[in-house]
């Protein structure tokens, strides 16, 4: 499989050589390397805006004369960041719940993509119809609302973690790369060996999926850390909410600041706008540091997916 | 209001359809509803195609590394929350301190900060524009991959019968990768009810609401909010229902056109 998906590639690669002997550079090729480069600064350039702010010192904001560069460069606000200590432990809480919800997240998976992906097991059609059901239909919000709550789930560590750690588009690509790259022929040779279907499963098919459990588990984690809506509809306490929250309520607040109050010069000095470039940049920070290593492994997940999904 | 989560299903009344007449009738629902189907589908017609032009251009680049960066920083806007997106929007776009307004001031091009997202036309056009940008870069993988399947064989054949770069995009790439943008159309078809709460609820301010009242909005509000749980439900329901038939009809659809589908 990987031989020829390597041939398919150098094919590429080939005639792409071959296009570069036929057309020389054209005016085509730099309007549509404009246009690239010019979406691209749409994702960067915010960022550094931010990243400037956050450095700069509060005069300098005002005066609005941060662009792209610190002025007065200060680390005042992650300093008072630091020492308010609300974000970093909702950081620490968020990591927490991130790393339980996925490793419970991969062990569901697991459990619910190995037995279907054998066409021996019985009712298999029925049972991958009933786990793939959630992907195509939901009952809603108030009945998942009623459910956790009648669980004693409401403002616990818990509801964050439970309620999603299965999830049928995970499974189905699990059960894709199950099918179709682990061969028959190995596990039948274990079963003759007398190894028991757990034992197949954790010492030869694990092993030989560790790619796609690491796309599947970076989805997950990924999931969890960016989503915040579900801190908002089932936890009360602050202590429990993570840090995508936190960073909704300080921008929630700035807007409704600056909604209510009609003068924007009130606004401007009523919303500290670096505290806030500063926390944007705490919670952005780690995910662009480790995104640019593990982008392929997501490209990957996406391939496999899109086999069938 | 007649199911009583305490009493469970036997204990309470049964109603049959007195809720979603109920609903029906109501204003506010009419309102959410109207506006989910605007802006989702003002979504698919200015989002779904941006992935497929990006892709083309991808593919055409000659250099592979300006081609991995640029892909690196494209798929970025997919990793972030819109707790993220959300403020450094509002870092950016706020009408007096930010940049962009500044940056327009500055240039002597306007002379009032543009109130871009706290007036409800502009505010539509930057959540529409926020969102094609927040997924553009991610969408071209599967399409990149669909490329990649196409022979390479038939651009030779094309260039030996003279056809150009654009003769070759039309004629061979979109064809080749007709049955990935049918399948990815049925799938955003049937999210044309849905909306991401998320990314209603970052962007949300009293000046705007007439426009960002949408189901979730009005699910979230009316459910946990008011506590109407039968109302709220039934929408829930009703966006559930009529997704998945979307999904079935478009699916049936593109089968009888000769396509793939989905199911």
């Amino acid at each position: 499989m990987a031989k020829k998906k390597d041939e398919v590639v150098r094919g590429a690669e080939v005639s792409s050589d071959g296009n570069r002997a036929i057309n020389k550079f054209r005016f085509g090729d730099a309007v549509m390397m404009l246009v690239l480069v010019i979406l691209c600064l749409t994702c960067v350039l915010p960022f550094v805006h931010l990243a400037a702010k956050s450095i700069s010192s509060n005069s300098a904001v005002l005066a609005k004369s941060v662009f792209l560069w610190p002025k007065d460069v200060t680390l005042d606000a992650y300093t008072s960041l630091f020492k308010d200590g609300s974000m970093v432990y909702s950081m620490g809480y968020s990591v927490v719940v991130t790393a339980i919800f996925t490793l419970l997240g991969m062990i569901a998976c697991t459990c619910a993509a190995y037995p279907l992906s054998k066409k021996r097991l019985k009712g298999r059609t029925f049972f991958t119809f009933l786990l793939m059901f959630p992907m195509y239909f939901s009952a809603g919000l108030i009945p998942s609302y009623l459910l956790v709550k009648s669980l004693h789930l409401l403002d616990t560590m818990w509801v964050l973690i439970l309620p999603l750690i299965y999830s049928p588009y995970n499974m189905l690509i699990m059960k894709t790369f199950f099918q179709s790259s682990i061969p028959d022929s190995l596990e039948e040779s274990a079963f003759l060996d007398g190894a028991t279907n757990i034992q197949i499963l954790t010492k030869i098919v694990i092993p030989l999926s560790k790619p796609i459990m690491a796309t599947l588990s970076l989805f997950y984690a990924v999931g969890r850390w960016n989503a915040y809506a579900d801190n908002k509809y089932y936890i009360k306490t602050d202590t429990l909410k993570m840090v995508q929250y936190k960073l909704y309520q300080m921008v929630a607040s700035a807007t409704e600041a600056q909604t209510t109050t009609l003068s924007e010069a009130a606004a401007v000095t009523s919303t500290p706008e670096v505290l806030q470039a500063a926390s944007v940049m705490f919670v952005t920070i780690p995910i662009i540091c480790i995104y640019p290593f593990l982008q392929k492994y997501f490209v990957k997940g996406v391939m496999v997916g899109a086999v069938k999904g | 209001m007649d199911y009583k989560p305490a009493k469970g299903y036997d204990g309470s009344k049964w109603v049959g359809w007195a809720t979603f007449a109920k609903v029906f009738k109501d204003a506010d629902f009419i309102r959410s509803l109207r506006n989910s189907l605007v802006f989702n589908i003002m979504d698919l017609l200015v989002g779904f195609p941006m992935p497929i032009i990006l892709a083309l251009i991808l593919n055409e680049l000659r250099y592979p590394r300006f081609k991995k960066v640029t892909q690196t920083i494209l798929y970025l806007p997919h990793f972030l929350s819109w707790a993220i997106i959300g403020s450094v929007a509002y870092q950016m776009f706020k009408p007096s301190t930010g940049m962009i307004n500044i940056v327009l001031q500055n240039l002597g091009l306007i002379e009032t900060g543009i109130p871009f997202l706290t007036e409800k036309y502009h505010w539509a056009v930057t959540y529409l524009l926020i969102g094609v940008w927040q997924g553009m870069g991610w969408g071209t993988i599967i399409y990149l991959a669909a490329i990649t399947g196409i022979s390479g064989e038939l651009y030779e054949a094309a260039m030996i019968d003279g056809a150009g770069r654009w003769k070759r995009m039309w004629y061979i790439t979109l064809p080749g990768i007709k049955g990935t943008v049918v399948t990815l159309l049925i799938m955003n078809l049937g999210r044309i009810m849905g909306s991401n709460f998320e990314r209603l609820d970052i962007f949300g301010n009293t000046q705007v609401r007439e426009f960002q009242y949408q189901l979730a909005i009005y699910i979230y509000e009316k459910g946990l909010g008011n506590a109407q749980f039968s109302m709220s439900t039934a929408v829930g329901l009703f966006q559930s229902l009529v997704g998945l038939i979307l999904v079935l009809l478009a699916d049936r659809v593109a089968k009888a056109l000769g396509e793939d589908g989905l199911l």
